[in-house]
């Protein structure tokens, strides 16, 4: 006789679900998990889609309105096909950071899960994207989708206006340069144009003020090497002018390309915004992840010690996690990468364990926090204040080095064999959770392409540069077909320059007046 | 307590509009995709979906990405079994992915997806400049015909049958003792009569035919003179045409002068053949005839295939399809189409011969019989609005001004193939014998 079974205070008994058990779920799942984990989290709005939706808001990169573009149609096809072929499931769910943050629930889905994906997103992604400091500082929750319903008009009335291969080949030349279109290491300058103007007036008049006539008296000298110098100044000058060198291409150039229409600049800029919004979400996959099947995981088990759901329930919750949290090994046919619902579950659980039962080894890695009992502060601290790459810098743990059995292998290109440069020993915990943490940081391992120089009164060629790191250099067809869209945005001749980071010696060099030829 | 919505109602295909900007994106390689299956596959088989695969690097996203095969990296890599620091192992798949662990990449291959039959349709009709109604003709699937199948009680405002309608509200107000208009008429004349003598007796009369009036002006607007329930709707079913089979001879010459190019046309020409009888008749079967000096029936690839030597007599496809005809295919339970592609040469003596087989019995089994020259582009300048020719197509005009059921043409490029079919496709549906 199962212990919970004709149990008056059961959430829910077999697998269909309506409205009326969403919303009592829900409200007991919020309840346990503010109570349980301290959660604080957005206002939830839930929309039930089907199947087809989801395919559909799968290719618009899972927002729930978005510009026509071709792009989104081929991975539909390619998504419907896998979906069709019963080679991939597709989500249970979909999780905007938004404020209301939406929630979507495929219709398929099975009481059970639905209290799960309640339990995932509307507590546990949602309590990450409004606490996390990434989402905080970087996105703006309650305008994203207003903003997506004016991009998606926006393009549209150009498409109308301007046709739609004009509209077709701005966008393919934003999309190309998407990864270069974020800023980050500094809040997006957020001068009003006032108080632009302001200052512009304050420092002509200052040199109004100071202006002598003498200086123009002074006699020009002729000499080289002050001739350089003048040169190396006038173009330090207009580097500065022009706020060179700049991370963000998209946004250099939105604001200083002389060819392009204002309403080609705008389109430039929704798509920067957009690549703006998903940069957190980038830098966070483990963390959040990991926030939400630890959320999931906890809530639901209390809900089954309560006696709120039931043995039949239960199991299909567990039987999904373990699916979600499955990490096979690296010489498994199934292993595509490490599964980031497992690393940051994984974390987190060890992280409690630290902070509950700590062996002497976690007291001599983690002082601070080896015992101190209130895992849920560590947790929330955690959540708020890390991303990807810092969590891991910072948590993890030899235990779970062992647990994993990871182990960093090298991999140097112009050799026929990898080598195992470090496993999970006393040498290596460091070396790994290094190279782990170094693997996560978005900033490092993203291409660092900048723009140096540009001549605008001159030949106006656009000089970019790529900090190579440890010899990795660019796709060469993809690397031109790229350039040839710069070209395109920037009217005149594109140049790329690849210098070694550690040396700053020229490793290549590329020209879109040699990509012509 | 969350705020619920249910988005299962609204409109679907939200992302139809990026499939058809992608579909149009990769539309030169679609067309080539769609031709060279519809050259390769069978020809029943144009009619229907296609998986097309395409290239990635037609679709391709380009960006600023790194290398795999360049540079030193360092990968974390879970579950090690038996390594030590400096072990080494090789790498797999030297040459092609190399420089990157198993899996940690994501491949780019060609995808395939799947095209429906509108858009391999669209594709295939591309450049054969058939008019617009000729595709819509062919793009629609089932023939049917409304039929009366008796009442009902639902259906749309056009389709009320009135006098049903009538019948049934003149029954209830019978039923349900509606006053009639002469008796409210009645008590009313009654009243104006009275009225103008305005004495006590009348006015208790009077009273009395009011009550009485305003009982029945009561009474007739409870019970309406048409009510929902009496109203009847025509009933139509959609009765599928009364469908017959087909049979389709393709002939063709595979004498060595009958090269690829020639082929490919001929194919065309049959597939389009193939898709306007797969329209009309439930069941369309094809036989392939080639002939040399001799003609023998073969399978579908033997047919586009193989190439063999020898001399052209037309004369002996005829008789094989008279053979193939009376042996398997009667024409009174069969509709006969016949396809014919050559490239015109013919054994001196032996069109008269054809000439003849046509004359005499061919031509009256045949639904229709369509002949082709395929001749090469620059002939097409000299031959292509004259009616000389060979000895064959001599003959062959003959047939045609004696019989409405046969055309001919001579094409030189895929836009050419559809006036050979003009009259199969302006001639209103003939019912099929049945």
């Amino acid at each position: 006789m199962p212990r919970h079974a004709h149990r008056p205070d059961l959430l829910f008994t077999g697998s269909d679900w309506n409205f009326a058990t969403l919303s009592q779920a829900y409200d007991v799942i919020e309840a346990v998990a503010k109570e349980e984990l301290r959660l604080d989290i957005y206002p939830v709005q839930m929309e039930v889609i089907s199947s087809e939706q989801m395919l559909d808001a799968y290719s618009s990169i899972g927002m729930p309105l978005m510009y026509r573009h071709w792009s989104f149609g081929k991975h539909f096809v390619h998504h419907e096909l896998h979906y069709r072929k019963g080679g991939r499931g597709l989500a249970y769910e979909i999780v905007i950071n938004s404020d209301p943050c939406i929630v979507y629930l495929m219709e398929e889905n099975t009481m059970a899960l639905q209290a799960l994906v309640t339990a995932h997103a509307a507590l546990g992604h949602n309590h990450f994207f409004k606490n996390n400091y990434l989402f905080r500082q970087w996105t703006d929750a309650d305008a994203i989708l207003g903003y997506l319903d004016f991009a998606k008009g926006y393009i549209t009335r150009c498409e109308e206006k301007h046709g739609v291969p004009a509209v077709e080949a701005i966008l393919d030349a934003a999309h190309a340069l998407m990864e270069q279109g974020v800023f980050r290491y500094r809040r997006p300058p957020r001068l009003s144009s006032e108080k632009q103007r302001e200052g512009l007036r304050e420092r002509l008049e200052y040199e109004e003020r100071t202006y002598n006539d003498l200086w123009r008296t002074l006699p020009r000298q002729a000499d080289g090497a002050k001739a350089a110098a003048e040169n190396a100044d006038l173009i330090a000058e207009r580097k500065k002018a022009l706020n060179l060198p700049e991370e963000n291409l998209l946004y250099f150039l939105e604001k200083t390309s002389l060819i392009l229409e204002p309403w080609q600049r705008e389109i430039l800029r929704i798509v920067r915004v957009i690549a703006q919004y998903f940069y957190p979400q980038r830098q966070t996959q483990v963390m959040n992840e990991g926030c939400a099947t630890f959320v999931h995981y906890t809530v639901m088990n209390a809900l089954f010690d309560r006696g709120r759901i039931g043995e039949g329930a239960m199991l299909e919750v567990l039987r999904n996690h373990s699916n979600v949290v499955f990490q096979p090994g690296f010489d498994d046919p199934r292993f595509s990468g490490i599964n980031p619902y497992a690393l940051g579950l994984d974390m987190m659980q060890d992280i409690k364990r630290i902070a509950t039962e700590p062996t002497a080894e976690d007291r001599d890695w983690f002082p601070e926090i080896a015992g101190s009992g209130d895992w849920r502060a560590i947790l929330l601290d955690a959540w708020a204040n890390h991303r990807d790459e810092s969590f891991i810098r910072q948590f993890l743990s030899p235990a779970l080095i062992r647990k994993w059995r990871l182990f960093l292998l090298s991999d140097a290109a112009n050799e026929s064999f990898y080598s195992v440069a470090s496993i999970h020993n006393e040498r290596g915990y460091q070396k790994i959770r290094a190279a782990l943490a170094q693997r996560y940081d978005i900033g490092a391992n993203n291409t660092d392409i900048q723009v140096v120089d540009v001549d605008l009164l001159g030949q106006r060629h656009l000089r970019l540069q790529h900090k190579v790191r440890d010899g990795i250099v660019l796709d060469g067809g993809s690397c031109e077909a790229t350039l040839r869209h710069v070209q395109r945005l920037w009217g005149y001749e594109v140049s790329l320059q690849g210098i070694d980071a550690q040396t700053g010696a020229t490793v290549y060099e590329r020209s879109s007046s040699q990509l012509a030829q | 307590m969350p705020i619920f919505i249910d988005r299962r109602l609204n409109p679907k295909d939200k992302s139809l509009g990026n499939r058809q900007r992608f579909l149009h994106r990769v539309r030169a390689e679609l067309k080539r995709s769609v031709q060279e299956q519809i050259r390769s596959g069978k020809i029943a088989d144009a009619d229907g979906e296609h998986a097309v695969s395409i290239p990635a690097k037609g679709t391709s996203e380009p960006s600023f990405r790194t290398a795999g095969d360049s540079g030193r990296r360092q990968h974390v890599l879970p579950g090690n079994k038996q390594f030590s620091p400096g072990d080494k192992m090789p790498k797999p798949g030297q040459g092609s992915g190399a420089g990157s662990s198993p899996g940690l990449q994501e491949s780019e291959d060609d995808f395939r997806f799947v095209l429906s039959r509108e858009e391999v349709l669209d594709l295939f009709f591309e450049d054969l400049e058939l008019p617009d109604m000729v595709k819509l003709a062919l793009k629609e699937i089932l023939a049917s015909k409304p039929r009366r199948a008796g009442f009902s009680t639902g259906g749309s405002p056009t389709n009320i049958n009135v006098a049903r309608t009538m019948r049934n509200s003149h029954g209830r107000r019978i039923a349900l003792q509606r006053p009639k208009r002469a008796e409210v008429e009645a008590i009313l004349a009654e009243l104006a009569g009275i009225e103008a003598e305005g004495t006590d007796t009348t006015r208790a009369k009077v009273a009395a035919l009011r009550a009485e009036l305003d009982r029945l002006e009561r009474r007739r607007r409870v019970i309406a003179f048409i009510d929902p329930v009496d109203i009847r709707f025509n009933r139509f079913e959609a009765q599928p045409l009364p469908n017959a089979n087909a049979v389709m001879f393709c002939l063709m010459d595979v004498s060595g002068s009958m090269g690829e190019r020639e082929k490919d046309l001929a194919k065309r020409f049959f597939v389009l053949l193939h898709l306007f009888l797969k329209r009309r008749y439930d069941r369309t079967e094809i036989v392939f005839i080639r002939h040399t000096h001799t003609a023998q029936e073969v399978d579908e690839d033997t047919f586009f295939l193989s190439t063999q030597s020898g001399g052209t007599v037309v004369s002996t496809a005829l008789e094989e399809m008279q053979r193939v005809i009376a042996q398997r295919y009667p024409s009174k339970d069969w509709n006969i189409y016949v396809a014919q592609a050559s490239d015109g040469d013919n054994f001196a003596s032996d069109s008269e011969r054809c000439l003849r087989l046509l004359d005499g019995e061919i031509m009256r089994l045949c639904q229709y019989f369509a002949y082709v020259e395929i001749i090469d582009e620059r002939e097409s300048e000299i031959f292509g609005s004259t009616d000389n020719g060979t000895s064959l197509w001599r003959a062959y005009l003959t047939v045609k001004e004696r019989w409405p059921n046969f055309d001919m043409t001579r094409i030189a490029r895929a836009a050419d193939i559809y006036p050979v079919f003009r009259q199969l496709f302006t001639r209103q549906p003939a019912r099929p014998r049945n």
